[in-house]
């Protein structure tokens, strides 16, 4: 059992205008097992949420914690909450040219380990992996998201997801330019991680179609950098319903 | 190596305290490459220690009698000395004020004999080479041919059997030109003319060693031949001269890899580099270049290409403090081909200006250039070639590529582009790039559980892998594990 923990997060960045506050005080728990779902609209913080948590250099954390089972996540560089078990799925994965699918798989695994795989065990794994989220085989030798479409960056993603084994994943809007049947296998993936593993997942969306095929524990609603209300799922039918309107202060829905 | 040394080296090994590292690397200064540059030591050097420093006519004198070489090639040697002395240091490309000439040793002896077997060379000579992994190639017969100069001179050479039987001629310069001065007469400075440019007449004056390659006509040599350069006495001048000959319809792949110890003053290493393509037949020149940061890397290498021949070269600078090298194919025949893959590193301290020449003197003809270069830590990496097409080569196609990527804001990339097109019926093509390592690229890696030092080398990688896999499987590896100690430490 693992708890990822967010206490009152304030996170700023640096932009030509000069500083600028995005997160301004986030708090939020999510145990091993369950599945969060943090909705709202464009430009409330959601996506600065994740990449902070994942430890992008270019968000500044001004007040507050990142705990996982007690350790300061903040402490650690990108490649160490990697370690520790925590994943990012991007929104917008990059491409590394002159790197095969196969070796960087391998190479990450290895880094999150800290020792390589078993070839055999792994390479059958990897072939069941894509498999699954119908990834075709002559991926394995393609260059890490080069020239792969916005559909298939996002199952290499989940892949990834699957294969590395993370205490807690976080999904940054992993549903948004999917086709239905793209979003029906990224879901079925996610859940698989979910029962096989037992991961806790921090799920960033939109939409409430996604959260027709993976069922959310709590929902979130994240409104200019902040947690504007939480419940269960049924406040994501009525976020279907109704939008966003009613949690916009006059200023925000002015925008 | 001192036992000062190892001792030192042991120390190093055993301790991460910044303050005991620093003291030892205070007191052994030779150590101060170790962790990036793994060739850096030096063996026990009285051949060196007693060789005459500076250059005139004497020592060119000297050269030639050690050698008893015929009269005509001393008269040129003289001639090389006078072209030397007449032409100023070029100034259009990296700095070359601190060569200091006079303080160079420009022969020197290592051994008395030539040796057939490893366990015929001087223990520390031989052992150089095992820590270099040569004779383990040649054991596993990765390559069908070795010569390792260390020095001036050639010390080992051996061919295989069946090439030998076939015909193949694969000996240092020096034998091969008591042995069959017949090619030297034809071809010795036909490809680089004496007074090619002021390096070219420096080597020479004091060429010594480097390989001889004939392969007759119709014969494919499948498994590389392999030579191995090695600096090892501080200021030394190696001045290799190799003359390759690929007969009609036939094949060779030739290596080379070079390396020395690291010195707080400078040597120089100034080969030429002749290769004549006959009809039909293809030869590529691979290099690994991998000196210390204290050689001047100054180099001319040509190939002459008859029709429907093919020239390649591979071309990887890692090491050197400055590499002038721009490797040319001159096309004279219809239909001949030439090829350039070019890749450079510029670390700290480090000026790589390289690129290629493609010269088309016949119909028909076309030619490729492809470069890549990667500056770091404030390196500075630069692309210089020619294209030139002349009149009636009507129908030539010429295209260049070049990509750099810097690693980090201090370091520096440049491209000097020469076109000279004296034909209208022609193709050409000129793309060049420069790239960052990203933000974004590197945070996915590491998000991915990578460490910034690996992340950064696994980009590099990316980036020089269509040069990479062009390699021979081992070269390729030791190119990979060479750009890993590179990038350890260059980030942070």
């Amino acid at each position: 059992m693992s708890t990822l923990e967010i206490k009152d997060l304030h996170v700023s960045i640096e932009t030509d205008q000069g500083t600028k506050d995005i997160l301004k005080g986030v708090s939020l728990t999510i145990n091993s097992g369950e599945i969060h779902a943090i909705m709202g609209p464009n430009g409330s913080g959601k996506s600065t949420l994740a990449s902070t948590i994942a430890g992008h250099p270019r968000y500044e954390v001004t007040k507050g914690e990142i705990l996982l089972d007690g350790e300061d996540v903040l402490e650690m560089g990108p490649d160490e909450r990697a370690q520790a078990g925590l994943f990012l799925a991007m929104q917008y994965p990059v491409e590394v040219p002159g790197v095969t699918m196969t070796n960087f798989l391998r190479t990450a695994k290895t880094a999150i380990d800290g020792e390589a795989p078993k070839l055999r065990t792994w390479t059958k794994e990897v072939k069941n992996a894509m498999e699954k989220l119908r990834i075709d085989a002559d991926f394995a030798n393609r260059n890490v998201n080069e020239g792969f479409s916005g559909g298939e960056k996002k199952r290499v993603e989940i892949l990834q997801l699957e294969l590395f084994k993370p205490k807690f994943a976080i999904l940054d809007e992993t549903d948004s330019g999917l086709d239905i049947d793209a979003l029906r296998v990224v879901s079925e993936g996610v859940n698989r991680a979910h029962e096989e593993n037992g991961m806790g997942t921090l799920l960033i969306t939109h939409y409430t179609r996604i959260l027709n095929y993976i069922k959310p524990s709590f929902v979130h609603v994240f409104v200019d950098g902040k947690v504007a209300e939480q419940g269960g799922p049924e406040l994501a039918d009525e976020l279907e319903a109704n939008g966003y309107d009613r949690f916009l202060t006059p200023a925000a829905a002015a925008v | 190596m001192t036992e000062q040394i190892a001792k030192a080296e042991e120390v190093l090994r055993n301790t991460d305290d910044p303050g005991v590292i620093q003291k030892v690397l205070d007191d052994n200064p030779e150590l101060k490459g170790l962790g990036n540059y793994e060739y850096g030591w030096s063996d026990s050097d009285t051949a060196g220690a007693t060789a005459k420093r500076g250059i005139d006519t004497s020592v060119v004198e000297d050269i030639s009698n050690k050698k008893s070489e015929p009269e005509w090639m001393l008269k040129l040697r003289k001639k090389g000395l006078k072209y030397f002395e007449r032409k100023p240091q070029p100034t259009w490309g990296a700095d070359l004020s601190e060569i200091d000439f006079d303080n160079i040793k420009y022969f020197v002896r290592s051994t008395e004999k030539q040796a057939q077997t490893w366990e015929d060379l001087p223990e520390d000579i031989r052992n150089t080479y095992e820590r270099l992994g040569i004779p383990e190639a040649e054991r596993e017969r990765l390559v069908s041919g070795v010569a390792a100069q260390y020095e001036s001179e050639v010390v080992y050479h051996q061919i295989r059997e069946d090439l030998e039987e076939q015909g193949v001629i694969f000996m240092d310069t020096d034998t091969a030109l008591k042995e069959h001065p017949e090619f030297f007469e034809e071809y010795f400075g036909s490809v680089i003319p004496v007074g090619d440019n002021k390096f070219a007449a420096l080597n020479t004056a004091v060429w010594s060693g480097g390989s001889f390659v004939y392969v007759p006509k119709g014969v494919h040599v499948e498994i590389p031949l392999q030579a191995y350069f090695r600096i090892n006495t501080e200021n030394m001048g190696q001045f290799e001269r190799t003359l390759i000959i690929a007969d009609e319809d036939s094949y060779v792949h030739y290596i080379e890899g070079c390396t020395a110890p690291i010195y707080n003053t400078d040597s120089l290493h100034s080969a030429v580099v002749e290769i004549i393509v006959r009809k039909n037949a293809r030869v590529r020149y691979t290099t690994i270049q991998n000196w210390s940061t204290n050689v001047y890397n100054l180099v001319t290498k040509r190939a002459v290409v008859d029709e429907g021949g093919t020239m390649e070269w591979i071309d990887g600078n890692i090491g050197s403090k400055v590499t002038m090298k721009y490797p040319a194919v001159y096309l004279t025949g219809e239909h001949a081909k030439g090829e350039t893959l070019s890749v450079a590193f510029a670390g700290a301290g480090q000026h790589q200006d390289t690129g290629s020449k493609m010269v088309h003197m016949a119909p028909n003809t076309s030619s490729s250039i492809v470069s890549k270069s990667v500056a770091r830590s404030g390196g500075r990496a630069s692309y210089r070639g020619l294209v030139q097409i002349n009149p009636e080569a009507k129908g030539s196609a010429n295209s260049v590529v070049c990509d750099a990527l810097l690693v980090d804001t201090i370091s520096k990339t440049d491209t000097y582009p020469y076109i000279d097109i004296r034909e209208d019926d022609v193709t050409l093509g000129h793309e060049a790039t420069v790239s960052k390592v990203s933000e974004d690229q590197l945070f996915y890696l590491m998000s991915r559980g990578l460490a910034e030092d690996e992340a950064m080398a696994m980009i590099v990688r990316g980036f020089i892998e269509p040069i990479a896999r062009e390699l021979p499987m081992e070269y390729a590896l030791e190119l990979n594990r060479l750009i890993e100690l590179q990038m350890e430490g260059s980030v942070g």
